[in-house]
Parts: structure tokens; sequence; C-alpha cells
């Protein structure tokens, strides 16, 4: 990892960790942020963490760009020591894959796809090597997931998955964006899942659709009360597949305010995960029988 | 008090200086496109500078007046009619009772600031009123306004009629217009051929231009330095693993068309930035019309903090000119 800091306007300090996605540089950019919000230097006025990156917007009528760039290397000595463990929780969101409104919404824009002759998953499928799209499916959903940015528009959350570089899934964005995305679409672009939280243009491939609210600005969602946005950066998600019965009543339940997703608090070091993959997140998704 | 929308313009809404502090969420700051002629309107009509007026793109809207105010419309240039009456811009004037605000056609800049004595007084969404459609945040349920629209409006505060900007401190768009940019980001990615030609070729404002960002066409297509793209980033050489974004940082997706994000950006993205719209030209920005020429000037950061300070300077003039 190499990490490189430069400027984006007069207002911003821009802060790579790495070119490629990883663990480390998500771990890296997420606590040399917190290191940047704990120092306190006097104009920062926003930390944005990304999933291998950083921005601190500030004034530099307060702190001259130099002088905050300066602070802000100093701290990266102090972030690489810290421990790459994080008390965060994990939630299980349930997921209608291969539903009707994102099927019918990737075939009103079949010309911007790479391959208009089937689905976004049988694509998916395909080129990763899977035999079918319900096989590819279950690579989704088996193993947790980390929500390494929130952002885009709305409380969007990145989602990268807890597996080793060579089971990553990765597929292409749409050719040309679509113009239109159902809300609460499960959708994927490199190697990132993610939720769209609103309707709206949208470039990544389209799987599936979850019941669960997870931006609500007039807070009327029985657990957006205290924040319209659900996801922040270090939660980890495990996708539950759910059929449209499970799907319409779950819906139904949010709508009455009556349902809430499982969550559990959970510790995740990165160090134990690097050593056991699959106990570390045997571990995880066991915390949530108990939620 | 109120000002009902008789009919709405194009896409007028409920603007004030913005939300800051959720960019981290994907909720931008917002607030208005030209945040100097909404100073200078509120201003002129006795409010605090951040109170919120309406912003009208392209065309104004038609307006009946609920009761006595005090009103000022700046920013673009566009001939103000009070029951078909000529007032001026950039001054304040009186309105009573059942008149109706009316306007002819934008003939400079792009947007105007309506404001009225008092503020417009609908229900804030994290600190602010600004319109933020895409996340339903703000004005009237989050969207712009519609005919029927009726626009709560705060109490009056002692404004007067005749109160002027000076002509010296309005600020608008020349022609071509010129954008000054900070190189950075990921400004390596282009060759040294690329990054010459973005400064040398004059482009011009696409249809797409919004409070979300403007996009340029008619300069040269974007060359990149060859590598193999890091994990995660996406085949095309314009990829980036996902990131945050800069207010003003321009990105060129597939490297045809520049778009420099505005004041209701998204948050980050996969495509690289090739450096940022210095904070003092933003303004600029929310003035520029679909097919005006405009040139980007390469600057460095001791300019663009000297260009700060100019703005500070001139908005400090303006404070002085209105405090009578």
């Amino acid at each position: 990892m190499k990490t490189r800091y430069t400027y984006g306007g007069d207002e911003h300090v821009y802060v790579e960790m790495d070119e490629e996605m990883s663990l480390d540089a998500f771990f890296k950019s997420l606590s040399m942020s917190e290191a940047v919000k704990a120092a306190d230097i006097p104009g920062v006025r926003e930390i944005c963490p990304a999933n291998a990156s950083f921005q601190v917007r500030f004034d530099p009528d307060v702190t001259a760009p130099d002088d905050m760039m300066e602070q802000i290397k100093q701290l990266e000595s102090q972030a690489e020591k810290a421990e790459k463990r994080l008390t965060t929780r994990i939630i299980e969101v349930p997921v209608y894959y291969q539903d009707p409104w994102t099927h019918e919404t990737l075939m009103r824009f079949r010309e911007r796809h790479q391959d208009p002759s089937g689905s976004d998953l049988d694509y998916a499928a395909r080129i990763n090597g899977y035999d079918s799209a319900e096989a590819f499916i279950e690579a989704h959903h088996s193993q947790p997931w980390f929500v390494s940015m929130v952002g885009f528009v709305s409380g969007l959350p990145f989602l990268y998955q807890l597996v080793e570089r060579d089971k990553q899934l990765q597929v292409p964005k749409y050719l040309r964006p679509r113009t239109d995305t159902p809300k609460q679409t499960v959708g994927y672009g490199g190697c990132f899942s993610c939720i769209y939280s609103v309707r709206g243009a949208g470039g990544y491939q389209m799987f599936g659709i979850t019941p669960m609210t997870i931006y609500d600005p007039r807070q009327e969602t029985s657990y957006l009360k205290d924040f319209m946005v659900f996801f922040r950066p270090g939660d980890i998600v495990k996708w539950k597949p759910i059929d449209r019965a499970e799907y319409d009543r779950i819906l139904k339940e949010v709508e009455a305010g009556t349902w809430a997703p499982r969550i559990a608090e959970v510790e995740f070091d990165l160090d134990a995960f690097n050593a056991d993959m699959d106990g570390t997140n045997a571990k995880l998704m066991e915390a949530l029988n108990d939620a | 008090m109120t000002l009902e929308i008789v009919k709405p313009g194009l896409a007028t809404s409920v603007q004030d200086l913005g939300r800051p502090g959720y960019f981290h969420l994907g909720i931008p700051e917002g607030g208005a496109m030209d945040r100097y002629a909404l100073r200078a309107a509120n201003l002129l009509v006795g409010n605090p500078e951040d109170a919120a007026c309406l912003e009208a793109v392209f065309m104004g809207p038609e307006i009946r007046i609920g009761a006595d105010c005090i009103l000022a419309v700046t920013g673009g240039e566009m001939p103000i009619k009070l029951d078909g009456e000529p007032q001026a811009t950039w001054e304040s004037f009186a309105a009573k009772a059942g008149q109706v605000l009316s306007f002819g056609f934008l003939t400079g800049g792009a947007r105007i600031y309506i404001a009225v004595s008092g503020g417009v007084a609908t229900e804030p969404d994290l600190g602010s009123r600004s319109t933020y459609p895409i996340g339903a945040l703000g004005g009237i349920d989050g969207r712009p306004v519609q005919p029927g629209d009726v626009l709560p409006i705060g109490a009056p505060n002692g404004a007067k009629p005749g109160w002027s900007v000076p002509e010296e401190l309005r600020r608008g768009p020349g022609s071509p217009a010129e954008l000054r940019v900070l190189p950075g980001l990921y400004w390596d990615r282009l060759t040294e051929a690329s990054q010459a030609a973005f400064f040398d070729d004059t482009w011009t404002v696409a249809s797409e231009a919004d409070r979300m960002g403007y996009r340029f066409k008619g300069g040269r297509a974007m060359e990149f330095v060859d590598r193999e793209q890091p994990f995660g980033a996406g085949s095309d050489p314009s990829n980036i693993v996902d990131g945050c974004y800069s207010y003003g940082s321009i990105q060129v997706p597939g490297g045809t068309e520049p778009i420099v994000l505005h004041r209701d950006a998204v948050s980050g993205g996969g495509y690289f930035t090739l450096g940022a719209v210095i904070s003092a030209d933003m303004d600029l920005i929310g003035q520029l019309q679909p097919n005006m020429p405009v040139r980007f000037v390469k600057v460095d950061m001791s300019e663009a903090l000297l260009a700060r300070t100019e703005r500070r300077q001139m908005l400090a003039q303006l404070r002085q000119s209105l405090a009578a």
C-alpha cells in the first residue's frame, strides 16, 4: 500500500490509502479518518471515509492548506499502529433475488447492457465462472459483507465481501448508466455490492430487492427514528434470501412500523479474520442467532 | 404573511446556504448555486444572510403576494414586473398584498434569487430549508415549488425599499466564462497532451446542467496513462475504486465530457477526477446557461487562495454598503 495525498480544490484534502481495494486499505482509511476526527484540527468541516480513501473538507481561511495536509500526514503512522479491531454490528438484510421489479427494469434498459440476451444475474454468474444464477446467488449471500462506504446519494451503502481475493465476485457496470433503478435494489459493480436507497439513475447490475427501508427523511420507519440514514461505515451485513411471500409480508410490516432488522453487536478483528476467514465469518453469523 | 405560487417557472426551489455536515452519508450541502447572490438578496431586504429565498433557473415564477412586504431579486438578469410595473434587479422594492410578481425573459446569467423581508419560513430538515429533491429534504415536501403552493414567510424586519447593490459589487460570468481549476486528485491519470488540451480547448455548457453538476462538451477526448486497472476499480481507464468526490471536482466519464459537481453533488463514485474548480468560482457556474463558451484556467494553490480572499473582501464591501 502506498498512501497518496492530494488536494480537491482549495477546500479538500484527499487521501488515497491504496489504488486497489482491500480490507487493509479500508481499515487504514477508517482508522485514519477517525484519527483526524479525534485530532480536532481547527477548520475541519467534514470527514468522509470511503472504500480505500477518505476526504477532509476544511476552511482554508482557518488552517492553511499546507498546514492542514501536514497535520493529516502526521496522523498516518498512528493509524498504521492502531489495532485493526472494530466493535460494530451485524445486520441481517432480507433480499428477494430475481424479483419482478428489477427484472422489468433491466429488460427496459437491455440495450445499455454488455449482454442483452440474458438477465444481469445470468451474465454475472457466467463471467464469474458459476454454472447458474442460483449458484452465483448462493455465493453472494453465503458469506458476510463489510459496509466500506456510505454515499453517492442518500445513505447508499457500498459493501465489500469478507472472502479471499480470488473468491471476490466482480462485474462491470452497465455500458451506459440507466436512468431508473427501483428503490432498494441490491446492485453490483466492480467488487462492490450496494443497496440503492432511493429510486433513480444507476449503473450497477441489478440482482434483487430488499423490503427493508434504509433511508427515510420523514423518520417514520420504526428503526429510523433516531436518524434518517440506516447504514454507517464498518457495519457488517448478512444477506438473507427470501421469496415473494416473505417479501410481501416484511414490506407490509415495515410500512406498519412493526418490523425491525435482526441486529447483533460483534467484534471484528482484521488479523483474526485473515488467519481464519471461515471461522471468523461463522462466528459473526452465529451472533445473529441470538438477535 | 405568505407567498402563493401561481406559476412555478422551470425548477424554482427554496434555497438557503445549505446543510453542511452530512456529505459522508451521501447528503450534499446543497443551498444556493450562487451563494453571493443569495446573500445580497437577503441583505437587501434586511434578512440574515443565510435566510431562505426562492432560486429560479432560466425562467421566473409568478407569485401572488400575501401581505405588504419588501422584495429584492439578484443573480441573473431578468426583467421584474410587479402587477406589470417594471422593477430594478439588485434593488429592494415594496409590494402590496394581492399584487403579482412576474418575470420576463432571462437576459443574463442563469439563476435569480427572490428574497422577501422575513425570509421563506418552510420547515427545515437537518438544519436547512434548502430543497434537495433526490433525498426529499427541505422546501415543500422536498420538491421544487408547484402551482398553488403557499409559502410561509417570517416576521417583517423593518426593511426599506430603494436599497441597492452598487454596480461594481454585482458579479456575473464573462464570455467566454473563465473557471479557475486547481489540478489534483487523479490528475496524473491523464497524459501530458490531454492535461494541456483540457486548458487549451474552449468548451461549451451542455444541456445536462443542473444543481447536481454541469456537463461540458466540445473539447478533445482525453487519453489516459496506460496501466493495469487496480483490483476493484472497473475496466474502463476512467474508473477508480469508488471514492469521495470534492465539491467542484471535475470527473470525465470515458474521457469525453467533463462534469463539474456542484451544490447537490453525489458524494462519491467510481470515476477519476482531474482536479476541482476553486471555491471562488463556484458561484459563477450557477450563472452559466447551456451553449455558453467556457475556458478552464489552470491555477496553483496560492492563486486559488488569493481569489478566495478577493471574494471575501467583495462580500465585506457588500455588507458595508448595505449596513446603513
